[in-house]
């Protein structure tokens, strides 16, 4: 590498000293929760039950709304990204809005349609006598709404870079457009499917807003990790920066889990 | 002015507003008045401002939050003069910073129900079989909550435990349950969005609000003023009207 010549120059400081302030101003925060923790004290921390339950919750919540982002996002991807149909642009702009929407506006919003009393939940409840809120499934809903748009912009960007030439080949081999879908288009885009898996995952590990305004709180049925942390904090900083950085362990868990990915491409 | 180099421009303009400041101090002029409270006071101590500005010649910013998360910044050395948290033992977790304190008020657990109390909920026992939220255990409405209901032997697990207690009293406003623990002072924001169930048995756990001046009070004179008036008649008569009790 170092034998490399460098024919574009030496990196000016105007764009090396913003970096370097990015740099500081990502990691001092977590360096400073990392040092500032009670150490001695965090195992009897994370073994507390509420923590476990919390811990479990999320992980089992999160997991099931990566599964369902699968299920419903790689069809939604696919089609935006292989299918020509009229307002597909508006479609695609659509789907992405819950990336940008306050997560508490999204729980609101999820309110107005699942509640008890909301369009869709209050038939719900009377034909079924199921309801979303304060219930794990709700947790799941509030995390599929929020991780969704991750989920499908990451594979819709994967199905894109693909080149669609195998999809024609296997097509004038024959293979109808389902077995062409399923035994080529998904295997070349699988990197791009399990990038986005991941971060839909650890988008619903650290969802917060819209699970509390949706489910309220409730341990071992709603109460998931950022709202344990966000309550603890009332009453214990010390517990919630124990809980904090167990969230941050499992972040970067994840981002080792995503370097094969990532870091392969720098 | 529009020859003026912009560089002399911003330090006139810094020269005036240092001046400005140093007018402040000298006790004419806009003074401010930064009062940190409990966001179950919010309805009063915008009232009382209004009056409080006309009165003394002076701006009040009024800060409301979670009186656990104010009381921590107070005793951090945040900027304030008057601190007033919803129970003592918040208030306690600002002791180091204040300097002259004083009991505001009491309020009291009430149930609220949906309008009309389709349900018929007329007693805590009547919480079995609905869906009914109070406040999570680590805010002060949940301490008073679960005092209330270990008082009278309650065990049916509530379908939430809600982070304060305006959270409590939109779950029930919204209609996702029927019925919830709130203060007295909660049920009278709500109008005729909730139906009030008086608790007997509370009037055993009434909380008290207490209202303290700060150390890092820029202005001292102003703090105490801002007491007197809480504790004035139409002070008194302003909570009054909020669902307050007097110490």
């Amino acid at each position: 590498m170092s034998t490399r010549p460098a024919p574009l120059g030496r990196a000016p400081a105007l764009l090396v000293v913003p970096a370097a302030l990015a740099v500081a101003l990502l990691v001092i925060p977590l360096a400073t929760l990392v040092l500032s923790t009670d150490w001695a004290d965090l195992p009897r921390q994370l073994t507390a039950p509420a923590a476990r339950t919390a811990l479990a919750l999320s992980l089992v919540t999160s997991t099931a709304a990566m599964l369902v982002c699968l299920a419903l996002g790689v069809p939604l991807a696919w089609l935006l990204a292989r299918v020509e149909f009229r307002g597909r642009g508006a479609l695609r702009a659509l789907v992405t809005v819950p990336l940008v929407l306050p997560p508490v506006v999204a729980g609101v919003a999820l309110r107005s349609a699942f509640g008890r009393s909301g369009v869709v939940g209050e038939p719900l409840l009377e034909w079924s006598a199921f309801a979303f809120p304060f219930t794990p499934y709700g947790v799941v809903l509030a995390h599929v709404f929020v991780s969704l748009p991750f989920v499908v912009i990451a594979v819709e960007g994967a199905l894109r870079s693909a080149d669609p030439a195998y999809d024609a080949a296997a097509a004038t081999l024959g293979a109808s457009r389902w077995t062409t879908f399923w035994r080529v288009t998904m295997p070349l885009a699988l990197p791009g499917i399990a990038a986005g898996s991941v971060l839909g995952w650890a988008r619903s590990l650290g969802e917060f807003g819209a699970t509390i305004t949706f489910n309220g709180n409730y341990p071992g049925r709603t109460q998931t990790m950022p709202t344990l942390i966000y309550l603890t904090r009332q009453s214990d900083q010390d517990s919630a920066m124990a809980l904090s950085l167990l969230m941050l362990l499992v972040s970067v868990a994840v981002l080792l889990a995503l370097r094969d990915h990532w870091w392969r491409s720098a | 002015m529009t020859r003026l180099p912009a560089a002399a421009l911003a330090l006139a303009l810094l020269a005036g507003s240092a001046s400005a400041c140093a007018s402040d101090a000298g006790g004419h002029g806009d003074q401010e008045l930064t009062v940190l409270a409990a966001a179950s006071l919010t309805d009063v101590f915008e009232e009382l401002a209004e009056d409080f500005e006309a009165e003394h010649d002076a701006t009040v910013t009024l800060s409301f939050g979670s009186s656990t998360e104010l009381a921590a910044q107070a005793a951090d050395g945040a900027p304030g003069d008057v601190l007033a948290t919803a129970d003592e033992v918040s208030m306690e977790l600002a002791a180091s910073a204040t300097t002259h304190r004083a009991p505001l008020a009491t309020n009291r657990l009430v149930m609220v129900t949906r309008p009309g109390n389709p349900d018929g909920i007329t007693t805590l026992d009547d919480l079995d079989g609905v869906a009914w939220v109070r406040c999570a255990d680590e805010v002060p409405c949940g301490r008073v909550a679960t005092a209330v209901l270990a008082g009278a032997r309650i065990t049916t697990a509530p379908v939430s435990l809600e982070e304060d207690v305006r959270a409590t009293l939109d779950k029930v406003v919204s209609g996702e349950v029927d019925a919830g623990l709130v203060y007295a002072t909660d049920a009278v924001a709500a109008g005729g969005d909730v139906t009030v169930v008086e608790l007997p048995e509370a009037a055993d756990h009434l909380t008290t609000y207490v209202v303290a001046t700060l150390a890092q009070a820029e202005h001292p004179d102003l703090a105490e003023a801002w007491l007197d008036q809480l504790l004035s008649p139409r002070g008194r008569d302003a909570l009054t009207r909020a669902g307050f009790g007097t110490p």
